[in-house]
């Protein structure tokens, strides 16, 4: 107690880390790998990590600066060499260039036989050897456990590895150690004795047949850590993990409004539309018009100069703009200039992490001010409520960080209500738009309302809502006081499927609207915005 | 080559290549020398060459023979390649490894 109270005066010093250089692993370890200590890397079969191995001695020799000696028990130098070369690391390259080297060291237990007294002092001396010929300052060994399946005399070998570990940290080594997961226990062999500075679990888990890669710190003496399991994903550029809950709720809240892309929904929010940053939910039953929603949004955000990320979990990008061509909107110049990217990425390809990983990555090269996902829903199929929930979590959570503002589409089973299905995520969402099936005068319409909207007198009215040639367009409301929200029979005949060649009607009916908007505001939406002030503030 | 299931005291033309891998002249370094010399002698006649490396002096030979434990004995001659790690104070074993003697002559050799 006290002499935590002492260090505390004192500024104490802080651990010395070595950057890895590996995205997020940096931000989850509050700064890289403890300097010139010995790190466990453990985990089972094929979870990634000689892969982490290396990619710290790549990222370690070009980017900081600090040659590394990768010692491979398993593998050959040729293997290796060919295995991460589609990460565009190239070994070779760096071999000859002194900034890193690599040593395969062959244990065949069955072409050794042990007569009398031994030692290890042969690893040392290639060891340091091939620390003198690159100047090193990292080291990857992998797997160290290879050994024990070498040598009979379990007895010298532990005395060795320690005495190995004694002398990396003697020699001020930053160095990675691998190790194959055991039965119920860290780390067969029981490594984690010796070395038990910091211990990185590496996991591969398969749920719903959907295989997700995690990594959790388990230990880091003498340095606060993040204690979650990240996902982490190993693609064409390397190993990326995801620190994704470390954003907390600290984000700034912009005043700034930006256009829902259709001036009429900017009319149910104060006239000005969300606010940037903020996320936005648009659910619906099929077919009610979240895509065309989600579209206009992008399009009006492209049309701003604004870069925007479409991510369709149901539509394929081609499908997609012809659709939205049929209301008027035209996607595609948007892709050629660069202003807006497309990714139709089927939910079943991955789990809902690497999803989320995904999109991080996205976000992160393409950094759009605008998100569009159509639509969530899609990534529940199979998980938990929670799951999804969190996962949703995060990534608002980077969003905001961001002040990316993202529209999430949300398909509601018709039948079941609407505002229950939501409850799930709906109190994460800023903005809720819903969109309902009405049937009044055998007629199936759509309406539109805003449930909620964070921070703004938003209008109270159910709207109906049509996808005209000439775009999404709502109907104004009738005058307060009557049950069907939809009497407005003349604004109701003019639907989509008559909207075409009828501009005269049209054009009747606009004057129509406008007469109702002043109306509406008149009658209904002062009192209106006078309560949801109330409420708001 | 046929393999001849035979008894085996080793034939007179086979000639032993030896190598004795040492860091620094260590006690136990010293011991596995003399205790090869004492092998050898009784065993190869005079059809046996030892050479002795010394990794201190030499660390990058350690690659080439896949040298971990100090100190290891590796026969180069006859192959295949045999390697024997330790002070050589178990003769027995060593006679295995240097394929002086099988196994099953040898109790407790496994």
């Amino acid at each position: 107690m006290t002499k935590s109270a002492n260090g505390k005066n004192g500024a104490p010093p802080q651990l010395k880390k070595s950057p890895t250089g590996i995205e997020g692993l940096d931000e989850v370890t509050g700064g890289g790998l403890p300097t010139g200590r010995p790190t466990i890397v453990c985990g089972g079969p094929g979870c990634g990590k000689t892969m982490l191995g290396i990619e710290f001695l790549v990222r370690g020799a070009t980017q900081f600066d600090e040659p590394g000696v990768f010692m491979a028990f398993e593998e050959t130098p040729e293997d290796i060499t060919q295995n991460v070369a589609s990460l565009g690391f190239d070994l070779q390259d760096l071999s000859a260039r002194k900034k890193l080297f690599l040593d395969y060291v062959h244990v065949e237990r069955s072409e050794i036989q042990e007569s009398g007294e031994y030692d290890l002092e042969g690893l040392f001396i290639r060891l340091q050897h091939a620390i003198d010929l690159v100047g090193a300052k990292r080291v990857v060994l992998d797997t160290l456990e290879a050994l024990f399946s070498g040598f009979s005399n379990q007895g010298i070998l532990r005395a060795e590895i320690r005495r190995l570990f004694r002398w990396l940290k003697d020699r001020n080594m930053t160095t990675v150690i691998t190790a194959e997961r055991g039965d119920g226990t860290l780390i067969r062999y029981g490594l984690e004795e010796y070395v038990s500075d910091c211990v990185i679990v590496l996991d591969h888990r398969v749920a719903g047949q959907l295989s997700t890669r995690r990594l959790r710190i388990v230990k880091y003496r003498g340095s606060v850590h993040g204690t979650n399991e990240y996902p982490f994903l190993i693609d064409e550029h390397g190993i990326s993990v995801l620190p994704i809950t470390s954003f907390g709720l600290n984000h700034r809240a912009s005043t700034q409004r930006i256009s829902s892309g259709i001036p009429d929904l900017d009319d149910l929010l104060e006239r000005k539309g969300y606010y940037r940053g903020s996320t936005v939910l648009v659910s619906g039953t099929a077919g009610s018009g979240k895509t065309s929603i989600g579209s206009h949004f992008v399009e009006a955000a492209c049309k701003r100069q604004e870069r925007s990320l479409y991510l369709s979990f149901e539509e394929s990008s081609a499908q997609l703009a012809r659709n939205m061509r049929s209301i008027g909107i035209d996607l595609e110049p948007w892709v050629k200039k660069g202003l807006l990217q497309f990714h139709g990425i089927r939910p079943s390809e991955h789990g809902l992490e690497m999803h989320l990983a995904r999109l991080h990555r996205m976000v992160d090269q393409f950094k759009p001010r605008v998100v569009v996902l159509d639509p969530i829903t899609n990534l529940i199929s199979g998980d938990g409520d929670r799951e999804i929930q969190s996962m949703l979590m995060r990534l608002i959570d980077f969003l905001k960080a961001n002040q990316i503002t993202a529209v999430f589409t949300s398909l509601t089973v018709s039948g079941k209500h609407a505002e229950q299905s939501e409850v799930g995520i709906s109190s994460l969402i800023d903005t809720w738009i819903l969109l309902r099936e009405l049937e009044v005068n055998g007629e199936r319409n759509r309406g539109l309302y805003v449930v909620k909207s964070r921070g703004m007198a938003h209008s109270n009215q159910i709207r109906q809502f049509l996808l005209t040639d000439q775009g999404a367009k709502l109907v104004p409301a009738s005058v307060g006081g009557s049950t069907a929200p939809l009497a407005d029979s003349a604004a109701q005949r003019n639907g989509p499927e008559r909207a075409r060649g009828q501009k005269k009607q049209k054009r009747r009916s606009q004057q129509r609207s406008a007469v109702a908007r002043i109306r509406s505001t008149a009658n209904q939406e002062k009192p209106f915005l006078a309560k949801a002030a109330g409420e708001n503030r | 080559m046929k393999r001849k299931v035979q008894a085996r005291p080793r034939r007179k033309s086979q000639f032993f290549q030896l190598r004795l891998y040492v860091a620094g002249q260590t006690p136990k370094s010293l011991t596995a020398l003399n205790n090869l010399k004492k092998i050898c002698k009784e065993h190869m006649d005079d059809q046996y060459r030892i050479e002795i490396i010394d990794l201190l002096a030499n660390p990058q030979l350690a690659r080439g023979d896949q040298i971990l434990a100090i100190p290891t004995l590796v026969r180069n001659l006859p192959p295949p390649i045999r390697k024997i790690i330790g002070d050589l104070s178990n003769t027995e074993r060593v006679l295995v490894g240097l394929d002086l003697r099988t196994p099953d002559t040898v109790a407790g050799a496994l």
